[in-house]
């Protein structure tokens, strides 16, 4: 499965053991941009694809050891939606948060939606691949 | 099945040990159908039949036991192999040739071999039998370590060896809080060198391994129930942990020789000649156990030989073993680390050439000979892929390049005017942050039919750290495959079927604005983080909208994004402009005080003007606020942009100077201050021929002369200096205007993304005669054209950061979170030399950890 949601998911058809929290309107984050937000001490990069799809990952670029993720370009890699990171430019699946150019390398995705008109994302619940 | 062997017919051999080499010996008996001869014995003291110590560390990672055996099934038995597990030789007796076993069993020998190997050597510190404390040599060991692991939080490795590391590893892949206490002054004292041990150390420690060097244990510290809770150090320090494990070298197993009188080395080791033979001509010693030629080798290729050598002596062959090449290369904590030859520079006379590139945390030394013809060894720390390279260099004697250097340096100016990288040597490193050479580059190229510039980078790593060298990388591709006959398409990427040139035409006729149009009409996909910037950097060369409005943002590359250059650990840096470096006293009095306001590190730019780093994403527009009200302008410092225009102070002072050049540097500077590029635009104004302005290295530099000024264009710094070209000579202010306006937008028009103007003009069919004939000529009939778009483009200036601040929604972008106003927690800085910079990951790893901030989860 994939945690990537398109911004006119219901609820209802999201994992219910994931509480969600809330982060910000949807209009905060730009088509095609991400920004971080920070939930129980944890930096989380949320993502919105100019096509509107949401993605929670975590914030933190490994091969740097800086947490950036949030700020790096959106795209698609032979149609894998993806954000490179800022610092030396490796790209992280939207979906997986597999590093495209080192398989050894994660990051932990986390579940999001929106609900009325707001970007809410899951830390309990972690994505299974 | 026993059998007695006083009335065997066939002599008896007896092989003590079963470790690596025990086993590889019997292979190559057997190979030499020794057991058809013998009647042949093997012991083993472990439970276990030989298994591959080498890789024991993999069993962390899941190995089994069968994984890392060596001994096939039932292979011994057909062999008519009798095997003896879990026994071990007590007692040999030469006169009666007689082994007895802790068994009480006596075995009988014609022949003996002893493989004993070594043990772990255990430093006789209090506390060190308590339980708690480990070795890491068996498979028993490591279970035990692992069952030890379970309920402990901290351990401790005593030896900062090879050894010790690997052990580090394990106990930190076993999620303990993991120290290494070495008592010589760096690790791994016995492969590398201070440097090459210091860059280790910073890569091991970025991996949360505590490395305590220069000190040893006074004591381990136990409970009242007798278990380790601690250790105490030399200097009186204290480190909680409740296991310890001895890594402090190995010594050779030589107690059955040493009893029996054999003779041994001076450092123990049982002395053998090169034919393997003890001083009894019937006793035999290889591996560990062995000493030749006053030393032990502590690796298993040295005994591998010495198992042929003396499997082959018992065959009546002849073999000898003289000693064996100690050269190293392997991967502590995933760091490469590789030591070969004469690694510490000790040959008389020899040189060293060394290189420590702090950013990559890279270290390679070279130590070669006197005269500069041959390598004697090296080490390398961080990247040893040139290993095996330098390894044959060493052992084959070589003749080195006429530089040496340039097999770890990037590679100097191909001496070829306008140079092009088919000009390079094949050694020559292209890529230093990898250690790649052009000879890897286009034989990977060539040999897996590499097509993408993403491929060529996953195949050979090139490019996929600082990127610098990524257009020589794509450089060296395109040549490639035109060499093999394949079309190059120069598209900008797969999202694009078009040249960075070709999508600027495209937008310049269809009057395409934003990026969504463009890809919508002439492109597929969502874009990535090449097509995006260069397609910003068109729209902003065409039709100069601020680079932040909202169909804009997304497309810029983080520095133009929030209009600084990212550093290492997120923060970003501030570079006011200060046209052609002239800088009043109250200017750099205010620049002093918001650095100061801020804590932000300063210091002065080889751009001549002055860089403020460590400013955090919500400090930014705060800063800038001060800075524009002070009167200071965006330095596009973060932009594919025009950077600076360098002065030398000119005529006003200067007793040589022939026209204020300063003067001319500032108006330049301001004409072009903002124009977006294909990549940064460097200029500079000097003011007489000597040149303090270094004019001949920047893409476009002015000589100041009697009659005006000469103009020189494509000149290059950085990573592939080239001397700028005469472009035309003695014009007067307004012709230099004239055909600068030309230049940078024809430039700007036709070069591909991430091209500079060096490169550009070198592959530009037709060179620096057809680039006069199109700029002074006329011949396309386009300048108006370009003249028109450059006064366009400087008539529509602003300064990005003034757009900003006074843009509230624009100054929400730089909130460090979307839920909260509070800064990046995560950022932490350490003070050094009166100023500060960012906490090293170990540095920050504690304090984000003491702030009760989660660390990220990663599954590898
Ligand atoms: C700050 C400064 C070093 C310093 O402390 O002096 C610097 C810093 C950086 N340089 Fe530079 N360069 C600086 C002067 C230079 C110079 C000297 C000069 O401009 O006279 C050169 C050689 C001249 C040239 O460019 O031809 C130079 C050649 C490079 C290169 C190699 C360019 C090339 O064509 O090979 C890069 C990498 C790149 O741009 O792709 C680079 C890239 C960088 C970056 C932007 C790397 C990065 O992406 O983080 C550094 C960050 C700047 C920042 O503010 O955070 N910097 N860099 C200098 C800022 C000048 C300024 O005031 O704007
Ligand atoms: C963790 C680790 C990592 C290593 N990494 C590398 C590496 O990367 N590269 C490298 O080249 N080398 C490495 N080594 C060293 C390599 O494993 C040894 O050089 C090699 O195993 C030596 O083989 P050996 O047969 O001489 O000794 P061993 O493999 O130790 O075998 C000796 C055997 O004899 C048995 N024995 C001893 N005395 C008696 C007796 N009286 N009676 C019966 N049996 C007896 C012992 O129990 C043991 O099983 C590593 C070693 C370790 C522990
Ligand atoms: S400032 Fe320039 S030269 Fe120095 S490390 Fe950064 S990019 Fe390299
Ligand atoms: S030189 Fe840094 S990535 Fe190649």
């Amino acid at each position: 499965m994939t945690n990537m949601q398109t911004a006119t998911v219901p609820a209802a058809t999201l994992s219910e053991d994931a509480d969600w929290q809330d982060v910000c309107a949807i209009d905060d984050v730009l088509p095609g941009t991400g920004a971080a937000a920070l939930l129980d001490g944890q930096q989380i990069a949320v993502i919105r694809t100019r096509d509107g799809r949401l993605a929670a990952l975590s914030n933190f670029d490994p091969f740097s050891n800086a947490f950036v993720i949030a700020r790096g370009i959106v795209g698609d890699r032979g149609g894998v939606p993806k954000i490179a990171s800022p610092i030396y430019k490796q790209s992280f699946s939207l979906e997986t948060g597999e590093c495209l150019d080192d398989a050894s390398v994660r990051l932990t995705v986390f579940p999001v939606r929106t609900a009325a008109g707001r970007i809410q994302v899951s830390l309990r619940a972690k994505v299974a691949e | 099945m026993s059998k007695n062997y006083f009335e065997s017919p066939k002599p008896r051999l007896v092989i003590v040990g079963n470790g690596m080499v025990g086993h590889r010996f019997i292979e190559a008996a057997a190979e030499r159908g020794l057991f058809s001869k013998f009647e042949a014995v093997v012991l083993s003291e472990e439970k276990r039949l030989a298994y591959d110590r080498v890789n024991l560390s993999k069993w962390f990672d899941g190995k089994t036991d069968a994984d890392l055996s060596l001994v096939t099934e039932g292979q011994y038995e057909a062999l008519g192999l009798e095997v003896v597990r879990g026994d071990a030789a007590e007692l040999l007796d030469r006169n009666a040739r007689t082994l007895t076993l802790a068994s009480g069993r006596v075995l009988p020998y014609d022949e003996l071999i002893l493989a004993t190997g070594s043990y772990p050597f255990v430093p006789p510190i209090p506390g060190k039998d308590r339980p708690g404390c480990f070795v890491y040599r068996t498979i028993d060991d490591l279970e035990a370590i692992k069952a030890a692991a379970a309920s402990a939080t901290g351990a401790a490795v005593i030896g900062g060896g090879l050894l010790g590391l690997e052990a580090a590893k394990a106990l930190l892949s076993l999620e303990l809080d993991t120290h290494v206490i070495e008592f010589a002054s760096r690790l791994m004292p016995l492969q590398v060198d201070e440097v090459g041990a210091a860059v280790l150390r910073s890569r091991i420690e970025e991996l949360g391994v505590h490395v305590h060097v220069n000190t040893t244990t006074r004591e381990i510290l136990t409970d009242e129930t007798g278990a380790v809770n601690g250790l105490l150090l030399a200097d009186g320090s204290r480190i909680s942990v409740e296991m310890v494990v001895f890594s402090a070298g190995i010594r050779p197993r030589d107690k059955l020789a040493r009893e029996s009188g054999l003779n041994l080395g001076g450092r123990g080791g049982i002395a053998i000649d090169g034919a393997c033979r003890t001083s009894d001509a019937r006793i035999f010693a290889i591996g560990e156990c062995a000493e030749y030629d006053g030393r032990t080798y502590g690796l298993v290729a040295p005994g591998y030989r010495m198992a042929e050598v003396a499997a082959a002596t018992l065959a009546g062959e002849t073999m000898a073993f003289d000693g064996f090449d100690m050269s190293t290369k392997l991967k502590l904590l995933g760091v490469d680390v590789g030591s070969f030859g004469d690694a510490f520079g000790v040959t008389p006379g020899a040189r060293v050439i060394s290189i420590f590139d702090g950013a990559s945390s890279q270290y390679k030394k070279l130590v070669v000979s006197a005269d500069k013809q041959t390598l004697l060894g090296g080490v390398l720390v961080g990247d040893a892929s040139a290993y095996s390279q330098l390894l044959v260099h060493t052992q084959t004697g070589m003749k080195l390049p006429e530089h040496p250097e340039d097999l770890i340096l990037p590679p100097r100016e191909g001496g070829a005017k306008g140079f092009g990288v088919d000009a390079l040597p094949d050694a020559a490193m292209i890529c230093s942050c990898n250690n790649v050479d052009k000879g890897a580059i286009c034989g990977a190229i060539r040999e897996q039919k590499l097509t993408a510039l993403g491929q060529v980078k996953t195949c050979t790593k090139a490019g996929t750290s600082c990127g610098s060298c990524v257009s020589l990388v794509d450089q060296l591709l395109k040549l490639e495959l035109k060499r093999s006959g394949v079309v190059v398409t120069n598209h900008l990427c797969e999202h694009f079927p078009f040249s960075r040139q070709e999508l600027a035409h495209l937008v310049r006729v269809q009057t395409i604005r934003s990026f969504d149009d463009l890809i919508e009409r002439h492109g597929k996909g969502e874009g990535c983080e090449v097509c995006k910037p260069a397609v910003a950097s068109i729209l902003a060369s065409t039709w100069n909208d601020y680079v932040l409005k909202s169909e804009h943002a997304g497309l810029q590359d983080t520095n133009d994004r929030y209009l600084g250059n990212i550093q290492r650990d997120g923060t970003y840096s501030v570079v006011p402009r200060l046209a052609g470096g002239e800088v009043t006293p109250d200017q750099l009095i205010t620049l002093g005080a918001v650095a100061k306001k801020y804590g932000l590190y300063t210091k002065i730019t080889g751009g001549q003007r002055v860089d403020m780093f460590g400013a955090r994403l919500d400090q930014l527009p705060h800063i800038w606020r001060e800075l524009v009200a002070a009167g200071f302008e965006s330095g596009h410092a973060y932009g594919k942009a025009l950077r600076t225009v360098k002065s030398c102070v000119g005529s006003t002072w200067c007793r040589y100077g022939v026209q204020d050049s300063v003067g001319a540097a500032i108006r330049i500077e301001n004409r072009y201050k903002g124009l977006r590029a294909p990549h940064k635009l460097k200029g500079a104004v000097s003011g007489c021929a000597r040149e303090c302005a270094e004019a001949q290295s920047k893409d476009f530099g002015v000589i100041a002369t009697e009659k005006g000024y000469n103009l020189y264009v494509c000149g290059n710094g950085g990573m592939k200096p080239q001397h700028a070209a005469l472009f035309a000579s003695d014009i007067d202010e307004e012709t230099l205007v004239r055909y600068l306006d030309r230049f940078l937008m024809f430039y700007v028009r036709t070069a591909d993304r991430l091209q500079r103007t060096a490169s550009w003009l070198n592959n530009l069919e037709g060179g620096l005669e057809y680039l006069k004939s199109v700029v002074i000529e006329d011949k396309l009939g386009i300048c108006t054209e370009l003249e028109e778009d450059m006064n366009r483009i400087v008539g529509t200036y602003q300064c990005e950061w003034k757009t900003t601040i006074e843009n509230p929604e624009k100054v929400r972008a730089f909130r460090a979170f979307l839920n909260s106003d509070e800064p990046d927690p995560s950022l932490s800085f350490v003070r050094e030399r009166e100023q500060h910079r960012p906490a090293s990951w170990p540095e920050k790893r504690s304090l984000v950890e003491a702030r009760k901030i989660r660390l990220p989860v990663l599954s590898a």
